[in-house]
């Protein structure tokens, strides 16, 4: 189809034949469109026709294929155009809060986000201000935003949007699973935003027909190809219906339209049975906050219930409740007229639940996600293979099967978990916000099927939805606020009592009033009052908006990002330095290669008084323990095979007499060769205790043993005279430990913000890669140096051993070390995608070299081939070699510079490799 | 029975996991082969290739001669310094041993007169100093004792030592260090893949899913234990059979099924450890410095590096909770001493037990760990 021609107004972006793939998956199939700007532009369509795709390719977070896409006027295949229009673009990703940090405050994110786009402190905390008042979050400003209700997530993901002022705002699916009040007041806002900033351009995609109503400008989406654009009134002129929903119905492909056949819901009869699920005065506490208070409801077998309530009332966490996953702090709840108990299997086979979120398994398949449950839920395979099919045609995953899930859109998942929840026909369905994310065509079809469930097979329903027309289909509902169940009834009566238009207006009211009792007047008013006051700011845009190529300020705020967010988990910190002190210990007193308590055990030939003089050389010394003595040479053998002994000696027959007579009688000593350093050890001493006696023998014969070296020798061991294993160990430890946690730390910390969706905000603001990097670096730098001082003394004060060199020239050597080894982290990082393969990658990539090529026993001189190579290239046998020569060989600053100087280009070549790796876009 | 099956399917739940996981596979892989093969040829006797630097005031044909018997393996090839550059050359680590030659030695020998050969060690290369000085103790001698006796015979004792080594007859350190650093692979990626295993599960919140159907906290764990288990065990027999067999051609002296058995059960342990590590980790961050804490005592504390008798009194009953420790005497002793059941099952016996332990710790506190999660 040709591209739709914009109405009067410029164009904000001008996509011509853009093409999108995922692997083998087609996302955008030869997008053409002109979006109008300073205009609310909707993206309509269903589940995974490449809605998503489309929306992050305009913010810049994905990287451009195939195809024109020019944006505020520029490619934006181009850096240098991205990094120029960057701080005009504000992307909000999909999903509650995704690319909010949940540790830390709404006034910290905000503050971070200003930040980035280089506010400085009086703008930002005007910004904050004016923003907050407006939407109603400044009275919790220093709520975590992980604890925030998802409504407030998404208006604080809002806000962070809004910071510096954009001129092209994208919104993916923003009002997903929020309660109807929030949406409401997050499209006031918008509004009052809009008026207060008329050029803005909002591009926003959503599953409510009713929000696109009030758009200016509609673009319906379907399998990657633009279907329509105009504004609702020409869409729905054009398809002949006067409702949105149907028009776009009939705007998709008569294939897809077949599927939507009017849900007729038969009427509900009451049975006298055992009620099916009971809750009594339940309750649940965490710590001194109570989630649901006394919540009580009885739903009959075969009752479709519907559970409302603003985000976070305390739904999710009554329905774990009945589910047995979490026990409830007081009250009960019974299933089939039984009390819920966590270890009783055979009731959660006749339960089906689907959590919020998405909870399968992403790296399997949907069918392999689907047989799985099947197995596990023991379907005979002939059942199996009929349910799954039937379940595939119901849920349309048939074309998707072999895909894996994690690959698929939100709503095709959904569809999915739904699906897995049914497979083994329960007897009672809980659903926790089943159709969130879900398009009104799948939600109808999976509506029908509940309503098959629920009428035809009896099964009872327990749903909580935050769309309303899902609510009126409910046999009743029960509306809950701030973990209280307020009202419980059928949907009519509900709206009857409070004489509103909708469900969804009588829902507001009871909220608001519930609101009333509590706060919620003063801050209804903050709205209003704040609403004013927004339009009173001016935008000040005139200047020239290019980023600055490099800013400290960014740097740093991703770094004092970094401190809040390690600050507020203390446990991990904790680990990190009690878990090196610990180690520290166990390692510099646990290995030692003094090698002493050996067993040995003597098989004596002989016995005679010769024989016991030689043997008492190695009795009593503190390397040998003797054990009993051996009779035979299978004797021998035997308990050197089961670790007995590690040395034999064995004195021949006639030892005594052939001593006397001189004629050198041989004594052999067996020793266990298993463990080869320990053998030539032992060799060593079994020689020095031979040598001994002879000497003795000598002496006793009255000749000058000394007289008959022709050269004597003198050893002096030097740095450590006394030749402690400490010595060597003590000064090493630490840099093992410097090594692995920096390294670990770093690596999970990247790796969590890809894992989590707040690596978008480093897409799409115009954070370089430098920054980002040695932003995230800096704290963790100086978390290894504190770790350095905390091992330095413990070295000192614990192990006791001086340090007699240069302290400053360690600490330097320290700092240049801990930048290497973070470094090492930001590497492996930036090349793996999830936390686990960070962890595996970090741990299998440096333990070994650390361990066994970077000299902590084995000198780095004495190793051969590539283990020499790689412990020349790994920065431990630098800092391993120079704290050995400050604490123990005692040396000075100057001598100290080549290890110094080797030890300080780590650091930057790794960060070198590792923004070279990282991409500034998604695939 | 349906509970063995649900261990079933979950467990090969875990397997595809795993092998869709490139990077995983590809460091399993790495550390089995190419790491194991580095390792055991990097370090091939216990002193080797130490460097060595010779004072030589003497500069006389016995001098030279003591110069010329430092040869490889053991030794690199002497360098000749002057006696003021001692110092700076042993606090540069460019020597380990440094051996002085005093002026008129060769003289002095002959003359009978005892002349003195100063050996500078330096004693932080703590593995070396004390063997290595041993051998150039022993070098140095017989070489003035042939220069003296003009001949290869040695100068008599009363009593003559002769030293055999059992199980190793040439002392090829390559054969102690395969096995040492299989073991320590075992120990390492089990724990990591098990344990992330379930933290994975946890932190996406498909443990809830699991844990509201008909399947109860043993099965999800012992899915997960012999799952990834067995693909160690797979990638363990392989490298045991390729890489240790076959290129670094170490005997394996005992039988092949007991050391298989002795794994299957080790690794049973663990599992059970990065189960056990999983079920208290909250994040993954946390996972993995709890992760550092326990690998590192389990390798350096098996008996591999040091062995336990030589450890600290205060750390080896310590020792005895670590796995790795009965694992490692019991794959010594089944490798090389050739090893039957009824001297390693007390081993058996111990890698059992404490496994159990850490199994049934872990299955305690999982329920109460996801219910605190909020």
């Amino acid at each position: 189809m040709d591209y739709a021609k914009a109405d009067t107004k410029s164009s904000v972006a001008t996509i011509r034949n853009l093409r999108h793939k995922y692997k083998k998956n087609l996302a955008l199939d030869g997008i053409e469109l002109d979006i109008p700007s300073g205009l609310v532009i909707g993206l309509l369509g269903p589940d995974g026709v490449g809605k998503s795709t489309l929306l992050s390719l305009i913010s810049g977070a994905r990287k451009l294929q195939d195809g024109q896409l020019e944006v505020l006027g520029g490619d934006m295949g181009s850096q240098a155009h991205r990094n120029r229009v960057g701080p005009r673009i504000a992307f909000m990703p999909q999903g509650l809060g995704k690319n909010l940090y949940s540790e830390l405050s709404i006034e910290e994110n905000l503050d971070f986000f200003g930040k980035l786009f280089d506010l400085n402190s009086a703008e930002r905390n005007s910004r904050i201000k004016k923003l907050t008042l407006a939407t109603g979050l400044n009275a919790f400003l220093k709520r975590p935003a992980g604890k925030l209700s998802g409504g407030m997530k998404q208006k604080l993901g809002l806000c962070c949007a809004l910071i510096h002022n954009p001129d092209l705002l994208i919104l993916d699916e923003p009002t997903t699973g929020v309660d109807p009040l929030s949406r409401r007041q997050f499209w006031q806002l918008i509004a009052s935003i809009r008026e207060d900033r008329p050029s803005m351009t909002v591009i926003v995609s959503t599953a409510y027909m009713d929000e696109a109503e009030g758009f200016d400008y509609l673009v319906a989406m379907n399998n990657g190809v633009i279907l329509e654009t105009g504004s609702p009134q020409a869409l729905k002129s054009k398809t002949n219906t006067d409702d949105l929903e149907a028009a776009f119905v009939k705007l998709l492909p008569k294939e897809i339209q077949q599927k939507d056949i009017e849900l007729v819901i038969p009427p509900f009869e009451q049975s006298k049975a055992t009620p099916a699920i009971v809750a009594e005065g339940l309750t649940r506490r965490f710590g001194d906050f109570t989630a649901v208070n006394n919540v009580s409801f009885d739903i009959q077998a075969g009752e479709i219930f519907g559970f409302l309530g603003s985000n976070g009332c305390g739904k999710t966490t009554t329905m774990k409740m009945l589910t047995g996953l979490l026990p409830a702090s007081e009250g009960k709840a019974s299933l089939f007229g039984q009390e819920v108990d966590a270890s009783d299997l055979e009731t959660r086979k006749r339960v089906g639940f689907m959590s919020q979120g998405f909870s399968l398994y992403g790296e399997l398949s949907i069918l392999e996600n689907l047989t799985l449950h099947a197995k596990l839920f023991h379907l005979s395979v002939a059942k199996m293979k009929t349910r799954i099919e039937e379940l595939l045609e119901r849920f349309s995953l048939e074309e998707f099967k072999h895909s894996l899930a994690s690959s698929l859109p939100l709503g095709i998942r959904q569809r999915l978990s739904l699906a897995v929840a049914v497979i083994h026909e329960p007897e009672i369905l809980i659903l926790d916000e089943p159709t969130s994310g879900v398009d009104p065509v799948a939600r109808d079809g999976f509506w029908q099927l509940l309503i098959e469930l629920s009428r035809r097979d009896k099964v009872t329903i327990f749903i909580s939805t935050h769309f309303m027309n899902e609510a009126m289909r409910c046999d009743r509902i029960s509306l809950m606020h701030a973990g209280q169940v307020l009202v419980c009834d059928t949907p009519k009566n509900l709206v009857a009592e409070k004489n509103a238009d909708s469900l969804e207006d009588a829902f507001v009211d009871y909220i608001q009033a519930a609101m009333g009792e509590n706060q919620g007047h003063s801050q209804h008013q903050d709205v209003a009052l704040s609403q004013e006051r927004l339009s009173q700011a001016t935008p000040t845009q005139d200047e020239d908006l290019t980023p600055k190529r490099f800013s400290l300020f960014r740097l740093l705020a991703y770094s004092f990002l970094e401190t809040k967010q390690v600050i507020r988990d203390p446990i991990r910190l904790a680990f990190a330095f009690l878990g090196s002190a610990i180690l520290l210990v166990v390692i510099a007193y646990g290995i030692s290669l003094d090698v002493e308590d050996l067993t040995f055990a003597v098989l004596d030939h002989d016995q005679t008084p010769q024989s016991r003089q030689y043997i008492s050389n190695f009795q009593g010394s503190r390397y040998f323990i003797e054990k009993q003595a051996l009779q035979t040479q299978t004797e021998l053998e035997s308990r050197l095979k089961s670790n007995d002994i590690t040395l034999a000696i064995v004195i021949p027959p006639g030892f005594g007499r052939d001593l006397k007579k001189g004629e050198t009688p041989s004594v052999s000593a067996w020793i266990d060769g298993a463990n080869t350093t320990r053998a030539g050890t032992i060799e060593g001493y079994v020689s020095g205790g031979h040598i001994k006696y002879l000497t003795v023998l000598a002496t006793e014969a009255g000749i000058d043993a000394d007289a008959y070296y022709n050269v004597t020798m003198e050893s002096r061991y030097r740095y450590n005279p006394t030749f402690e294993t400490i010595y060597s160990i003590g000064p090493k430890t630490p840099a093992m430990l410097l090594l692995l946690f920096p390294a670990i730390l770093m690596a999970v910390s990247i790796s969590r913000e890809k894992e989590i969706g707040t690596i978008t905000n480093f897409y799409v603001t115009p954070t370089s890669t430098t920054e980002f990097l040695i932003g995230k670096q800096l704290p963790y730098v100086c978390i290894g140096l504190i770790n350095f001082l905390i091992l330095t003394m413990m070295v000192v004060f614990l192990l006791q051993v001086p340090l007699k060199g240069s302290f400053l020239g360690l600490a330097l050597g320290a700092f240049f070390y801990v930048c290497a080894s973070t470094g090492f982290g930001l590497l492996i990082s930036s090349m793996t995608k999830s936390q686990v393969a960070a962890i595996f990658a970090t741990t299998v990539l440096s333990v070994m070299p650390t361990i066994q090529y970077s000299g902590i026993i084995q000198p780095t001189s004495t190793l051969e081939g590539v283990g020499q190579f790689v412990g020349s290239i790994w920065p431990a046998t630098y800092y391993m070699h120079m704290s050995v020569a400050a604490f123990t060989k005692g040396l000075g600053f100057n001598d100290l510079t080549k290890d110094l100087f080797i030890l300080a280009l780590f650091g930057p070549i790794f960060v070198l490799m590792a923004s070279a790796l990282l991409k500034k876009q998604e695939a | 029975m349906k509970q063995w099956s649900n261990i079933f399917y979950l467990g090969t739940k875990e397997l595809r996991t795993v092998i869709r996981d490139l990077v995983v596979v590809g460091l399993v892989i790495y550390s089995f082969s190419l790491d194991i093969y580095l390792q055991s040829t990097a370090v091939s006797e216990s002193v080797n290739n130490a460097s060595v630097a010779i004072v030589d005031e003497d500069n006389s044909a016995l001098s030279r001669r003591i110069t010329n018997a430092l040869y490889p393996p053991y030794f690199k090839q002497p360098e000749l310094i002057q006696a003021n550059e001692i110092d700076e050359a042993m606090d540069h680590d460019r020597f380990i041993f440094v051996i002085s030659i005093p002026p008129n030695f060769e003289k002095d020998v002959r003359d009978q007169r005892q002349p003195t050969i100063q050996i500078d060690v330096d004693a932080t290369a703590v593995s070396q100093a004390s063997l290595g000085n041993s051998y150039i103790q022993n070098i140095v001698n017989n070489e003035v004792n042939h220069f003296v006796n003009r001949s290869d015979e040695d100068t008599s004792y009363a009593v003559t030592l002769v030293s055999r080594r059992s199980f190793n007859p040439n002392g090829t350190g390559m054969w102690f260090g395969a096995i040492n650093g299989l073991l320590n692979q075992i120990t390492i990626l089990t724990i990591i893949l098990t344990g992330a295993a379930l933290l994975r599960e946890r932190e996406h919140g498909t443990i809830e899913h699991l844990l509201v159907m008909p399947i109860n906290s043993f099965q999800i764990a012992m899915s997960k234990v012999w799952a990834n288990g067995l693909i160690i065990l797979v990638a363990f027999s392989l490298s045991m059979w390729l890489i240790v067999s076959n290129i670094l051609e170490v005997p394996i002296v005992g039988s092949h099924l007991l050391l298989l058995a002795g794994t299957t059960l080790y690794l049973f342990a663990a599992a059970a450890i990065g189960i056990f590590l999983g079920t208290i980790a909250r994040t993954m961050a946390q996972f993995a410095l709890l992760l550092m804490i326990v690998i590192i005592p389990m390798m350096l504390l098996s008996g591999g590096l040091t062995p336990i008798e030589s450890q600290p009194d205060i750390i080896q009953p310590f020792t005895m909770l670590l796995p790795s420790r009965h694992y490692m005497a019991f794959a010594q002793a089944v490798v090389f001493r050739g090893a039957d059941l009824l001297i390693v099952w007390p081993q058996l016996l111990f890698i059992v037990g404490l496994g159990s332990v850490f199994f049934i710790s872990s299955l305690a506190l999982f329920r109460r760990s996801i219910a605190t999660e909020h």
